[in-house]
């Protein structure tokens, strides 16, 4: 009799295990780190610029956003429980020392090693064909590969301070375009301070033959990541983006702010997949990442497509929401994005579609993954002004409920103003029950292994817009996010 | 192979079964049925493992391994089979993953190799003709939108894949119509054989015309009060369980 109860017991200690994760990617590289003092003001933003040899320009940029920033507040709208940040408690720059910071960079053993730990070799033949990344470790690129071979097409794939070198008038032309300086107190932050990133322009009519990646590693302590991304696809261009990121474990919370911002010019398409694995804090909640991201495409042009994608397991606070601005007539903006959460991780995300053009679509998939006491919320809005005619939009917002100690939420905004388009919005929540647990269980499958299989089954639809190799990098992380292997 | 004794269990503190005794061996059919609420359901899922219940004495010995002591999925590797009175649905997880994950975990517990690709497809073509199951069902997700009838089939196939020594079907024959109760049975009739064993749990005589037991057990609040030979199914046809009920209230 006390072994059926230990088995009922059993049985509910592993779906709180399951909902345990192991973070696999908590070390820390030991390398000498070029850090400025803790601390914002308007020296330290000089002192970033002129690090880089930035020109006159990009420093005005840069200083009106921290004048600009300096009047804001931090947001408190999302359903988040989000501790007092202190501002002036925070190193702004970080950078790995190399041993010259000449033209020909040797990168450093360590850092190689690292990013070799991640799955992410630096040289180019041990890797996979078919892809490029670009590494970016605290607030400075390491190394991006295939850079000529691309350039070759005419494709500018670079880090951010080499595109603010090599192409200043791009940079110059579009930056702040889609996410101005003004748009919310990250964003100014982030436009104040923020170091590397990817630079990407595809030239018109160019399909760009390889998926291109960047890999964000945040290594030192006491510092955020204020990395900056910026994609132009030109006319009846194609390009397919995927970006990773991960961290140590500590105690402490780091601060993530990003921008990425992304123009789609006539009949260009730009595919965008993200697996967030930010360290998320250990069971108690302690330490983790604040990822507060800012991302949003324009489809500038007639028939554009952008196409946003993610998987988010990662940070102890996320607040996030990768939205398409559709000014192009005929434009198509989707979303699909996997949410987990487990321990105390809280999770405000979704997306903004935002109609301007005639007959524009949007696809907005989102399935929110509760687990632990975590607290998972999508938030999207989708607007459709007067003036564009025949619009369509699909909502569909499902969340995943494991246990009864977490919560699931859905803030759907709708603002359609005209009587030709048509918004739709489902929602559904559901629970891994018992049931299908012992079900599993009486067919031979563990509960560990059972709860992997309905998850990722949940997820499929997402994850089946990912491309195949992140796909099963994915679908391990959901499992390894809830410490359980799919069959 | 199964040697139940004296077992007692309850849900939620209310005392279902009140001491069970019943012994199975192997090529034999056992045929339990009784009023609603004897606690037929409840022994299958005590059996089984079912979470829900707790056992609160007797024992239970499977080829003699002390059942009660192994998790559900250990049951189910040693070769114990329930086909559920209702299935379950696992939306967005597919027939065909579901059934490779649990050939692999078997598998896994003997420590032999994963199944290949092409002995799995062809022992899945095999034994989804047994019981006539579309093979479109396979890429559906496990038992999501399933018909009464092909759920019942559904659970049949999975019993054929998994090749268990004991069998218990709930009620498999409540929500058949009378093409599908035949197909049903002449699964289970095929699948059977000198090794396995099966325990029919029904209110009707009818399925016992298709699958003929070697003993008839009733079942009344939560104690075996009549075994017999098939015959007794038939009485009770006729019959009704009053006479029982009476002869044991009156005891």
């Amino acid at each position: 009799m006390e072994n059926e109860n230990k088995i009922r017991q059993t049985n509910s200690d592993i779906i709180n295990e399951a909902a345990q994760s192991e973070y696999k990617y908590g070390f820390v590289t030991d390398v000498e780190t070029h850090i400025i003092p803790k601390g914002l003001n308007e020296d330290v933003v000089r002192y970033i610029s002129g690090y880089r040899n930035e020109p006159e320009w990009l420093l005005e940029f840069r200083l009106k956003a921290f004048r600009h920033w300096q009047t804001l507040k931090m947001p408190r709208w999302a359903h988040l429980n989000i501790p007092e940040i202190d501002y002036q408690d925070i190193s702004y720059f970080a950078a790995p020392k190399t041993k010259s910071d000449g033209e020909a960079k040797e990168i450093d053993p360590e850092i190689k090693k690292t990013f070799d730990k991640l799955g992410i070799p630096l040289e180019e033949q041990m890797r996979l064909s078919g892809m490029a990344v670009d590494a970016v470790m605290d607030s400075s690129g390491v190394k991006t590969m295939y850079r000529e071979r691309l350039a070759e097409m005419g494709i500018i794939f670079c880090s951010f301070s080499d595109a603010v070198k090599d192409y200043p008038d791009l940079v110059k032309k579009y930056l702040g375009k889609v996410v101005p300086y003004t748009d919310n107190f990250f964003a100014a932050l982030n436009s104040a301070v923020f170091s590397d990133g990817s630079f990407v322009y595809i030239p018109k009519g160019v399909r760009c033959p390889m998926e291109l990646s960047t890999y964000f590693r945040i290594n030192a302590s006491g510092t955020g990541q204020f990395e900056r991304t910026l994609i132009v696809a030109d006319d009846e261009s194609y390009v397919s983006y995927l970006e990773g990121c991960t961290a140590p474990m500590r105690d402490e919370n780091q601060l993530h702010a990003a921008i990425v911002e992304i123009i789609v010019e006539d009949r260009a398409e730009v595919k965008y997949s993200t697996v967030q694995n930010w360290y998320p804090g250990d069971k108690d909640g302690n330490g983790g990442i604040y990822n507060f991201v800012t991302k949003r495409g324009l489809c500038r042009g007639d028939y554009s497509k952008l196409s946003w994608t993610q998987v988010e397991t990662g940070s102890a606070i996320t607040w996030k929401y990768p939205s398409c601005v559709l000014k192009g007539d005929n434009s198509v903006g989707e979303f699909y994005s996997v949410a987990l959460t487990n321990n105390y991780q809280q999770a405000d995300t979704g997306t903004k579609m935002i109609h301007l053009g005639k007959n524009t679509r949007s696809t907005i998939v989102s399935k929110g993954i509760s687990a632990g006491h975590s607290q998972n919320s999508y938030r999207g809005q989708v607007k459709v002004v007067a003036s564009a005619t025949n619009c369509r939009n699909y909502t569909q917002c499902d969340s995943l409920l494991l246990g009864s100690t977490c919560g699931a939420h859905t803030f759907p905004y709708i603002d359609c103003q005209n009587d030709s388009s048509v918004v739709e919005h489902e929602a559904t929540t559901s629970k891994i029950n018992e049931e299908q647990i012992f079900y599993c269980n009486q067919r031979g499958i563990s509960t560990e292994d059972a709860v992997g299989l309905i998850v990722n089954g949940y997820a499929k639809e997402v994850m089946a817009k990912l491309p195949m190799e992140f796909a099963v990098e994915a679908q391990k992380l959901l499992s390894v996010s809830l410490e359980g292997s799919i069959g | 192979m199964l040697v139940i004794k004296d077992l007692h269990a309850n849900i939620e503190g209310k005392e279902i079964l009140k001491g069970i005794n019943l012994t199975v061996r192997p090529g034999e059919v056992h045929a339990i049925m009784g009023p609603n609420g004897s606690g037929k359901s409840t022994l299958s899922s005590v059996l089984a493992g079912n979470p829900a219940f707790t056992v609160t004495g007797g024992s239970v010995e499977f080829y003699g391994k002390d059942l009660l002591a192994m998790a559900p999925e250990d049951r189910s590797h040693e070769g114990l089979f329930l086909s559920f009175q209702y299935p379950v649905e696992i939306p967005g997880v597919s027939m065909v993953n579901f059934m490779h994950a649990a050939i692999n975990a078997k598998r896994k517990y003997f420590g032999q190799e994963p199944i290949s690709a092409s002995e799995f497809l062809k022992m899945k073509r095999e034994k989804s003709a047994l019981v006539q199951l579309d093979n479109k069902l396979a890429s559906r997700s496990v038992n999501e939108g399933f018909s009464g009838g092909e759920k019942k089939r559904n659970e049949i196939y999975q019993m054929a894949m998994l090749e268990p020594r004991l069998s218990i079907l709930d009620e498999t024959d409540s929500g058949l119509d009378i093409d599908a109760l035949r197909i049903v049975s002449e699964g289970v009739n095929k699948l059977k054989s000198a090794n396995n064993a099966t325990i029919v749990i029904t209110h009707y005589q009818r399925l016992l015309d298709y699958i003929k037991p070697d003993f008839v057990h009733v079942l009344y609040k939560g104690r075996i009060v009549m075994s017999a030979g098939p015959e007794l199914a038939l009485e009770l046809e006729e019959k009704g369980y009053d006479w029982i009920k009476q002869q044991v209230d009156n005891e």
